[in-house]
């Protein structure tokens, strides 16, 4: 027996209610950015004034006052142009661009070939120790590689940043192809037993049962590519002095941060920016998609 | 069906995909004729990384060492802090969502900082950045396996009066390590993964994410993809190593019983 | 009934005016429950989903505090019963550790009370030759059906022998005829070792067939309906099941469910049916 409490219907919410949720939820996270400030600082002060060297020694270049960073958003990194800020803007939507046409192409194609392996036995047996195994295989690494190779092969229009967003379709179409079969695979035998008593098609139990069973394991396999597309966009461009995106800044920043710490550390701050919105991105389509999950229930 | 035809029904197609796929490689370079130095063929990779392997594999090593020294501090130190905040619920549940938005940030960005606060030349830079990218997945996983002994498990105890120590050492702990090795698992690819990245900012000369950028730069191709096939086998040994640790340590978890 | 085993008819449970209230709900789920159990007593408590009777199974475990009134076990206070290892539970899922082969299993209570380990083998040996599963001592969990599963859990509840067991619709998940099984051999434990039983279920058969005593509740609030004295003989055996006065008892059983049940949904008097 279920346990006794049969807590009867919660009366009383009002349409406030959900608002004040997601406030609350913007308020957690100030609250929290803040104590990480707070504690970046503190940190700061009690290594400088007791002049710890370890792991690392703490001076103005290797950690910069938070509001350094801050403030740097808005000056210019050169002079007479325009500011960091704006910079880093359309370094981030250059970059964004690539790791979502990447994103989109890997997950297209690899929710596509997980259908196509649901049902063929025997190209599963073919392809799928190959697509498990390329798991192992630091594809982060090639990634400059493949960048220098596919460039030249691409239609003009899309050359220089159509390479890097090959690295993020390739990051993403192992994770969504697997998952996507797991989830395919998933459906209750009995539920495909029903179907089969109606004398269903191959496709409607496609659509009616396996892709709605499939989509919490598809969405897990999304959030994780989502992150890997941003961060194989920002490795894809690093060798091929692609400037327009953020590894590029990342580079360029570099060679001047015993200078200028804080540019450096505002171009970590929009990848990173770059990096959750992306993952937000697929939260919030998959609280929207899969509405009847139970962990998705108000 | 004999057990060995059933043997042979699942592997062949795979053995045939593999032996078509470098044979379609191999016949698309010389149809198309595709430069060779910037595609190599499979054979010529293979006997690069035959001849070039006296520097190869130490500079693997040297590699192998960074990822390692990660892979253990950061796992180590996500479990650490998991077992530490599971002690206080509240702070559990509020710093998972904390956890799963800090693990989309581009660790690797901050590579070039790791290099600024270690000196770029020593393995530490390296460690550092597998060290965090191992941390997050471990401290979370850590965290659901030791949140997720049953109610009735819990009753259970209780009604023995057992206390809390003495529940988180027989029912807790051993209800998450499957979760644990789950995410060992993750972590030991990312950290090799983590130190060749890690070194394309920058390392020592006799790394091997250096040495696989130094060759790329030059066009030699053939090592650097050699260099790429030695450092995924670096990293197939550690999930291996992680994984047979598993099956010795986690012999109940539904993954790992014989049925 | 509790003369039969010669034992004294001290009370082993007392329980005065309980209320328990779940604050989240509203929910009062039993309300000024006055109930005594005597020593050496075989009692179902059975009523409709939310009667309040697994509620009142973990008050007197100490797994849930009352909001008001007192529950007494062996004299003392639940709380202080729970310290002392006064009982035995057993849920509904046997709850074995799949990490521990079923002789661990049986030995992780003896383990927390300190025993050592001579001691404890020799108690689980015991224990395992009570539910005859001695060769499957070294097995998993996993490896075992639910009733053997079921036959482990109660051999763990019964490992430090406590005088009193509490049992949480222990055969609810069983297939009848390993249920009936268990209930022969539940019965035959209990005749061995005296102990006081209090065993919640949702099967009139079962209460009527184990007991002797069957309390009814009834839900919303959770109340005590009536109380049926079961004065069929022990040993009860398949043969009992076909008495009249067997059926008589589970028609007085239904009657009083029905009656006070004026709360009760189609679908819950279905469940109750048999």
């Amino acid at each position: 027996m279920t346990q006794v409490a049969i807590a009867s219907p919660s009366r009383g919410r009002s349409f406030g209610a959900p608002a004040a949720r997601a406030l609350g939820r913007v308020a957690a996270v100030v609250v929290l950015l803040l104590v990480l400030v707070a504690l970046w600082e503190l940190y700061r002060w009690v290594w400088t004034s007791r002049g710890w060297t370890w792991p690392f020694l703490v001076n103005d270049t290797s950690m910069p006052h938070v509001w350094t960073i801050l403030k740097a958003f808005g000056e210019p990194a050169q002079a007479n142009q325009p500011s960091l800020g704006s910079i880093l803007f359309h370094k981030s939507l250059f970059t964004a661009k690539e790791a979502a046409a990447g994103f989109a192409l890997g997950a297209v194609v690899g929710f596509a070939l997980g259908i196509v392996l649901v049902h063929s036995r025997f190209l599963q047996r073919g392809f799928l120790p190959y697509i498990v195994a390329s798991q192992t295989i630091p594809i982060l690494a090639i990634a400059p590689m493949v960048v220098i190779w596919v460039n030249p092969k691409l239609p003009a229009s899309l050359q220089g940043w159509g390479s890097v967003a090959v690295i993020a379709a390739y990051l993403t179409f192992f994770p969504v192809t697997i998952n996507t079969l797991r989830g395919l695979q998933s459906a209750d035998p009995r539920a495909l037993d029903l179907m089969r008593t109606y004398a269903a098609s191959r496709w409607t139990v496609l659509w009616k049962l396996r892709v709605p069973t499939s989509l919490p394991y598809v969405f897990a396999a999304l959030k994780i590519a989502a992150t890997a597309s941003v961060v194989g966009a920002i490795i894809g461009e690093l060798p091929s002095g692609l400037q327009s995106g953020l590894g590029g800044a990342i580079l360029n920043f570099n060679q001047y941060y015993s200078f200028e710490p804080q540019e450096l550390w505002a171009t970590n701050i929009a990848a990173a920016g770059v990096g959750i919105l992306f993952f937000g991105a697929v939260v919030v389509t998959e609280r929207l998609v899969v509405r009847r999950a139970p962990e998705n229930v108000a | 069906m004999s057990a060995y035809a059933r043997q042979a029904r699942d592997w062949v197609p795979a053995a045939a995909v593999f032996v078509l796929a470098i044979v379609v490689w191999d016949g698309s370079i010389a149809a198309f004729h595709i430069q060779q130095f910037l595609l190599p063929k499979p054979t010529s990779i293979v006997s690069s990384f035959w001849n070039e392997r006296h520097t190869l594999w130490p500079a693997g090593w040297t590699t192998f060492q960074e990822a390692l020294g990660g892979f253990v501090g950061g796992s180590l130190f996500g479990m650490f802090v998991a077992t530490v905040v599971g002690r206080f619920k509240i702070v559990g549940t509020a710093l998972m969502p904390i956890a799963i938005a800090a693990n989309a940030i581009p660790i690797i960005a901050f590579a070039p900082i790791f290099n600024v606060w270690f000196n770029p030349l020593s393995p530490h830079s390296k460690m550092a950045i597998s060290g965090v990218l191992c941390f997050l997945p471990v401290m979370v996983n850590t965290l659901r396996g030791l949140q997720s002994a049953s109610p009735r498990q819990i009753e259970l105890m209780r009604s023995y009066a057992a206390s809390d120590l003495e529940i988180w050492r027989r029912v807790r702990v051993p209800t998450a390590l499957p979760f644990v090795f789950t995410s060992l698992k993750v972590a030991s690819v990312l950290a090799m993964i983590g130190a060749v990245v890690g070194e394309y900012f920058g390392g020592s000369f006799n790394a091997l994410g250096v040495l696989i950028r130094s060759k790329a730069q030059v066009f030699q191709f053939e090592t650097a993809w050699a260099g790429i096939l030695v450092a995924s086998l670096l990293g197939i040994a550690l999930y291996a190593a992680v994984a047979v640790t598993e099956r010795f340590v986690v012999r109940w978890a539904p993954e790992t019983r014989d049925s | 009934m509790s003369a039969e085993h010669g034992t004294p008819e001290r009370s082993v449970v007392e329980i005065k005016s309980l209320t328990k209230t779940f604050p989240r709900g509203h929910v009062t789920a039993l309300q000024e429950i006055d109930l005594d159990l005597r020593a050496g007593e075989f009692v179902s408590l059975i009523g409709p989903s939310g009667c309040g009777k697994s509620t009142l199974l973990r008050v007197i475990g100490d797994l849930i505090e009352p909001t008001a009134g007192s529950v007494t076990v062996n004299g003392k206070t639940a709380k202080r019963a729970r310290a002392d290892h006064d009982y035995g539970i057993v849920f509904q899922d046997a709850v074995l550790f799949d990490w521990r082969s079923v002789s661990k299993n049986i030995g992780l209570p003896l383990e927390l009370l300190g025993w050592d380990r001579a001691r404890r083998k020799a108690r689980v040996e015991e224990m395992l030759e009570l539910v005859e599963l001695t060769s499957f001592a070294d097995h998993n969990p996993w490896q075992l059906s639910g009733g053997m599963q079921q036959r482990v859990a109660i051999a763990r509840a019964l490992a430090f022998e406590p005088a009193l067991l509490l049992m949480d619709e222990p055969f609810g998940a069983l297939d009848e005829m390993t249920r009936e099984r268990l209930n022969l051999e539940l019965l035959s434990i209990w005749q061995q070792l005296r102990s006081t039983v209090v065993f919640v279920t949702h099967s009139i058969s079962e209460a009527v067939f184990l007991s002797t005593r069957v309390v009814v509740m009834s839900p919303r609030p959770g109340r005590i309906a009536g109380i049926v004295d079961v004065d069929l003989p022990y040993p009860r055996t398949v043969e009992t099941r076909e008495a009249p006065r067997y059926f008589e008892l589970v028609t007085q059983v239904r009657e009083l469910l029905r009656s006070r049940g004026e709360h009760l949904l189609p679908e819950e008097e279905a469940a109750l049916a048999e």
